[in-house]
C-alpha cells in the first residue's frame, strides 16, 4: 500500500513539473514581448493560459504531495525530498491566492521556473524512500513549526520577485526619463524652432531602455507596496517560525534556543528581515537599497533551507536520538 | 511624530550649512545621541547583527559543539589559534557580538523611549486641526449637493465618522464646517510593546540566565541517583547558582524500552520509540511511577529531566585466580553507529596481582566483515557479543588527574589480547566466561541492560522569554496591520446655496487601504444625506 501510493505520488509528482514546464514557458514568452504592440498583447490570452495551467500543475503537485503523506502516515514534510516539494506547493499556492486579489501572474515565470527548479534537484538527487519519524521529530511541532516556516517562505518568495521587479522597472523608469531629459534639451537647443522641437518628441526619444518589456507592469512604486504587504506577512509568519521553534528545542533537546547552525539562519534571516522593515522607513533607504534587502533576505532563506541543510553540521540533521 | 528624525513621515531634514559653528561638547554630545538613535543606525547595527552571527554557524562553537572545537584544532594548528584569538569559538558571548547587539538595545531604547512619551500625549490629545488646503493630500474626493444644510451634512459625516471608531472633533473655519479625525492609535502602541518586548527578551536571558543549571546522568537499567551535585557526571552552572537549591529527589530507571521499525523495507531497524520509565521520588514523597520520551520531558520540582541519549550496558563480573568476585557491574558503553556498536573501558585497580585495564568492544547483533572484523548489523539485542582487549600496568589512577571513566590511557599499560599482540581478543556471548591471560583470572558475561542518559535542566528563564517573545508577536500583528490614518471633511455654502462636500485621507505609516476609506467615507455621507450621485 505504501509502496503504491508512494509511486503514484512521484508519478502525480512529474507531471506536475512539465505542466509547470509549459506554463513557465508561456509565462516567459508573455513577458518577452511585453515591449510589443499593444493591440496584440492586450488581446492575447497567453496569461490566462499560463495561470490556468499553473493551477492545474499545482493541483497535481497537491495529490502527489497529499499522496506522499497518505503513504507515510504523517505530514508530508520531514525530509529534503518531502521539505521541498511542500515548500514549492506551498509557494505556487500563495503565488495563487495572491492573485486573486492582485494580477501578479508578471512574476509567474519566476514562480514556475523556481517551483520546477526545485522539484527537478529535490527528485533527481534527493528523493528517499518513505521511512517512518525519527522519535525527535515525533511532535506536533513538527507539524506547525516547518508549516509555517514555509508559509512564510512563499510570502518571501513572492517579496523576493516584487523586489526584483521593483529594481528593473526603476533602472528602466530612470533610464527613460533621462532620455527624456536628454531629447528635449537637446531639441531645445538645436535651431530653436517650436516645430523641431515637436517632431523631435513625438519622434522616439534617442534611446529607449532595453527593459522596455516590463512597461505593462505596475510601477516600481506600486511594485514596492506590493513586495512590502506580502513580506510583512511572511515576517509575521517567520517570527512564529521562530518563536515555536524555540519551544520545540525546549522540548526535545532541553533548551529553547542554542546557537544551532539552523537556528542562528533563521535569526540571521530574522533580522535580515528586521532591517528590511526599518530601510522601507527610513529616509535615503526607501526604495532601492530596500528592494536589495529583500533580496538578500531571500537568498538567505534559500541558503538556509539548502547549503545549511546539506553541508552545515547540527542538531536539525537528526542523525537520531 | 517623533520618530527618529530620520523616519520616512518626519519632515525633511533642513539643509546643514557647510560652515556649522563649532559644536560645544555638550552639543556633540546630542549630536551623538542622535546618530545613535536613528533609524540608519538602528538599520546599519541590525544588518551588522545578522553578518556579524554567520561566522558562528560556520565555525564550530564550544557552547554547542565543544569536540568540532577540539577537532578544529587538530585539524587547523596554524589558524585556529588565531581564530580564537578573535572569540571565533565563543562568537555568540563574544565581546564584538556582544557590543553590536548592546549597542543596538541602547539605540532602541533611546528611540522607544521619547516616542512612548510623545504617543501617551498623541493618546490624549485631540485630533490636529483641517488644514486649510484638502486638496492637497493624497486622497481627495468632492461632491456638491443641494437640498441640504452645511450642518446637516457636518453632522451626518461627524456620526459616521465616530461610528467607524475615529477620534474626531469639529474645528470650523467661518463657512467652513469641518471635521477631523483619526484612527489607528494601536498601531503606534503595538509597535512600542514590540519594541520593549524586545527589551525584555534580553533582560530576561540576560538576567535569568546565571540562576539555572544543566547537568548530565547516565543511568543504568535498575539503577538510580539522588539529585545532588556529587550524582552528575557534569555539571555545567549558571553564574548565580547556589548548589543548595538543587530540589532534593531521586530518579531511578525501572526499563528501557525501543521500538525498531521491523515492516516497512527502507528502515529496518531505524528506532522509531524511545520510553524511559521511572520512578521518581521527591524528599519525603511517595514513589511516582513516570516516564520520559524524546519531546516529552519530565518536569519535577521545578527542573525539567529530558531524554537525550541511550544506549547499552553490558554486566561483566571478572573473577580472581581463586575465583572471587573482584568487580562486577553494569557499565554504559557510548555507542559508535546506528548500529550501535559501542565502546566502554573497565578498570580493575584493585584484586589481581596486576592493574588491568580492559577497553570493550559491544555488538548488539553480531556479525563479522571480510577483513575478519567484528561489527554489528542491528541495533536491537539479537545476538549480542563483547570483546576485551587486555592491558596490564599502572592505570594511574593514585596520580591525582580526574581520569575520564570512558577512556582508558594505554601509554604505560602493556597490551595483552587483541590487536598485535598475537593472542586474540577475549570474545564473549551472554553466560560465557573466558580465563584473562597469563592466569589473571577470568572475566563472565552475565547479560546486557539498557542506559538512558538524562539532561536535567533547570532555566527560570523560559517562561519571561516566551511571555515576551509572544507579546512581541501581538505588538508585530497590531502594528503592522493595523492602518493609521486621519480622515477630514470640509463642507461649505456655495454662493448658489448648494453645498460642496470635500473628503480627504492622510495615511501615517503604511496604509493600503486609504483611497478606499476616503471614496467609503463620501459614498456613506451621500447615503445619509440621501444624495444620489
Ligand atoms: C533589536 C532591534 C530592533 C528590531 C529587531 C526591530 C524590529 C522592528 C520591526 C519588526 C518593525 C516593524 C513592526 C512594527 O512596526 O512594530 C519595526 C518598526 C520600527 N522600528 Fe524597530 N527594531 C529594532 C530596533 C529599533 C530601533 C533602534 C529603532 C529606532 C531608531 C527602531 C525604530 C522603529 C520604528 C520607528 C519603526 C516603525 C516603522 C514604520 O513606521 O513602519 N527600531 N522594528
Amino acid at each position: 500500500m505504501t509502496d503504491v501510493l508512494s509511486q503514484y505520488s512521484v508519478l502525480s509528482l512529474y507531471s506536475s513539473m512539465a505542466v509547470y514546464a509549459i506554463a513557465f514557458i508561456l509565462f516567459t514568452i508573455d513577458l518577452a514581448r511585453g515591449a510589443g504592440d499593444d493591440v496584440v498583447v492586450k488581446a492575447s490570452k497567453l496569461p490566462r493560459i499560463a495561470m490556468a495551467l499553473t493551477v492545474l500543475a499545482f493541483l497535481l503537485q497537491l495529490a502527489a504531495t497529499l499522496m506522499r503523506g497518505f503513504a507515510a502516515s504523517r505530514v508530508p514534510w520531514a525530509n529534503m525530498y518531502e521539505f521541498a516539494m511542500t515548500g514549492t506547493l506551498i509557494i505556487v499556492g500563495v503565488f495563487l491566492a495572491v492573485n486573486i486579489k492582485w494580477d501578479l501572474r508578471f512574476i509567474g515565470t519566476f514562480v514556475t521556473g523556481f517551483a520546477l527548479l526545485f522539484l527537478g534537484l529535490a527528485s533527481t538527487r534527493y528523493y528517499v524512500e518513505v521511512v517512518p519519524l525519527p522519535p525527535a521529530l515525533q511532535s506536533y511541532w513538527l507539524v506547525i513549526h516547518v508549516f509555517v516556516a514555509s508559509l512564510g517562505t512563499g510570502f518571501f518568495a513572492l517579496g523576493f520577485a516584487l523586489s526584483l521587479s521593483q529594481l528593473l522597472q526603476h533602472k528602466r523608469e530612470t533610464t527613460n526619463a533621462a532620455a527624456l531629459v536628454a531629447v528635449s534639451s537637446s531639441a531645445s537647443t538645436s535651431a530653436g524652432s517650436p516645430v523641431v522641437k515637436g517632431t523631435a518628441v513625438a519622434a522616439k526619444p534617442v534611446r529607449r531602455s532595453r527593459l522596455e518589456f516590463l512597461k505593462r507592469l505596475p510601477d516600481s512604486i506600486q511594485l514596492e507596496n506590493y513586495a512590502y504587504r506580502l513580506i510583512i506577512i511572511g515576517f509575521i509568519f517567520w517570527t512564529f517560525t521562530l518563536i515555536a521553534g524555540a519551544v520545540w528545542a525546549e522540548k526535545a533537546w532541553g533548551r529553547y534556543w542554542g546557537w544551532d547552525t539552523k537556528e542562528v539562519w533563521t535569526f540571521i534571516i530574522w533580522t535580515i528581515y528586521a532591517g528590511y522593515i526599518h530601510a522601507r522607513s527610513t529616509r535615503g533607504w526607501r526604495g532601492t537599497r530596500s528592494a536589495w534587502l529583500a533580496m538578500v533576505g531571500f537568498a538567505a532563506v534559500m541558503f538556509n533551507f539548502t547549503i545549511v541543510n546539506i553541508f552545515f553540521k547540527g542538531l536539525h540533521a537528526y542523525s537520531g536520538l | 511624530m517623533s520618530r527618529p528624525s530620520d523616519h520616512i513621515d518626519s519632515p525633511a531634514p533642513a539643509k546643514a550649512s557647510a560652515t556649522s559653528p563649532a559644536l560645544s561638547p555638550r552639543e556633540w554630545l546630542r549630536w551623538f545621541w542622535r546618530q545613535l538613535t536613528s533609524m540608519r543606525t538602528a538599520l546599519l547595527l541590525l544588518l551588522l547583527l545578522a553578518i556579524a552571527a554567520v561566522p558562528g554557524s560556520i565555525v564550530p562553537q564550544r557552547s554547542s559543539d565543544p569536540n568540532g572545537v577540539t577537532q578544529y584544532f587538530v585539524n587547523n594548528p596554524k589558524s585556529a589559534p588565531i581564530l580564537d584569538g578573535f572569540q571565533m569559538f565563543d562568537v555568540y558571548t563574544s565581546a564584538w557580538f556582544s557590543s553590536i547587539y548592546l549597542l543596538l538595545f541602547i539605540s532602541l531604547i533611546g528611540c522607544v523611549i521619547p516616542r512612548t512619551k510623545h504617543h501617551i500625549e498623541a493618546l490624549r490629545a485631540d485630533p490636529p486641526k483641517t488644514p486649510a488646503n484638502l486638496a492637497r493630500l493624497p486622497a481627495h474626493v468632492t461632491r456638491d449637493a443641494s437640498g441640504v444644510t452645511a450642518e446637516a451634512a457636518i453632522e451626518a459625516a461627524h456620526k459616521i465618522v465616530r461610528g467607524l471608531r475615529y477620534r474626531v472633533r469639529r474645528y470650523d473655519r467661518g463657512t467652513t464646517l469641518t471635521i477631523s479625525a483619526e484612527r489607528g492609535y494601536a498601531r503606534e502602541t503595538g509597535n512600542l510593546i514590540f519594541h520593549f518586548a524586545l527589551v525584555g527578551v534580553l533582560l530576561t536571558v540576560g538576567f535569568g540566565g546565571g540562576f539555572g543549571f544543566a547537568g548530565q546522568r547516565v543511568v543504568v537499567e535498575g539503577q538510580g541517583f539522588t539529585n545532588s551535585l556529587l550524582a552528575y557526571d557534569s555539571f555545567n552552572p549558571g553564574r548565580f547558582f547556589n548548589p543548595s537549591t538543587l530540589p532534593p529527589y531521586s530518579i531511578a530507571l525501572d526499563s528501557f524500552k525501543v521500538v525498531y521499525e521491523q515492516a516497512n523495507p527502507n528502515a529496518i531497524g531505524q528506532p522509531t520509540d524511545y520510553t524511559a520509565s521511572v520512578t521518581t521520588q521527591l524528599r519525603g514523597g511517595t514513589p511516582e511511577a513516570q516516564t520520559i520520551k524524546v519531546n516529552e520531558p519530565l518536569r519535577i520540582a521545578d527542573t525539567d529531566v529530558y531524554l537525550l541519549g541511550n544506549g547499552y550496558a553490558p554486566t561483566i563480573t571478572v573473577r580472581n585466580p581463586a575465583g572471587e568476585v573482584i568487580f562486577t557491574d553494569s557499565t554504559p558503553f557510548l555507542p559508535q553507529d546506528k548500529n550501535l556498536t559501542s565502546v566502554g573501558v573497565i578498570k580493575l585497580p584493585d584484586g589481581l596481582s596486576q592493574q588491568l585495564g580492559m577497553i570493550g568492544f559491544f555488538y548488539p547483533t553480531v556479525s563479522k566483515g571480510h577483513s575478519g572484523a567484528f561489527f554489528s548489523m542491528y541495533p536491537d539485542l539479537v545476538d549480542p557479543e563483547v570483546t576485551f582487549n587486555v592491558y596490564a600496568g599502572d592505570l594511574g589512577l593514585n596520580a591525582g588527574v580526574a581520569r575520564s571513566v570512558y577512556a582508558l590511557d594505554t601509554k604505560n599499560l602493556t597490551q595483552l589480547t587483541g590487536g598485535k599482540t598475537g593472542v586474540k581478543s577475549l570474545e564473549l556471548k551472554p553466560g560465557e566466561t573466558a580465563d584473562l591471560p597469563n592466569g589473571l583470572g577470568s572475566v563472565t558475561f552475565d547479560g546486557v541492560k539498557r542506559f538512558a542518559s538524562l539532561d536535567i535542566h533547570r532555566d527560570p528563564t523560559q517562561g519571561g522569554v516566551l511571555v515576551f517573545a509572544l507579546l512581541a508577536l501581538a505588538g508585530l500583528l497590531i502594528s503592522l496591520f493595523i492602518p493609521r490614518r486621519r480622515l477630514w471633511v470640509a463642507v461649505s455654502t456655495l454662493p448658489s446655496g448648494q453645498i460642496h462636500i470635500e473628503t480627504a485621507g492622510l495615511a501615517r505609516g503604511d496604509d493600503p487601504t486609504l483611497d478606499t476609506a476616503v471614496t467609503a467615507l463620501d459614498t456613506a455621507l451621500a447615503t445619509n444625506l440621501g444624495l444620489t450621485s
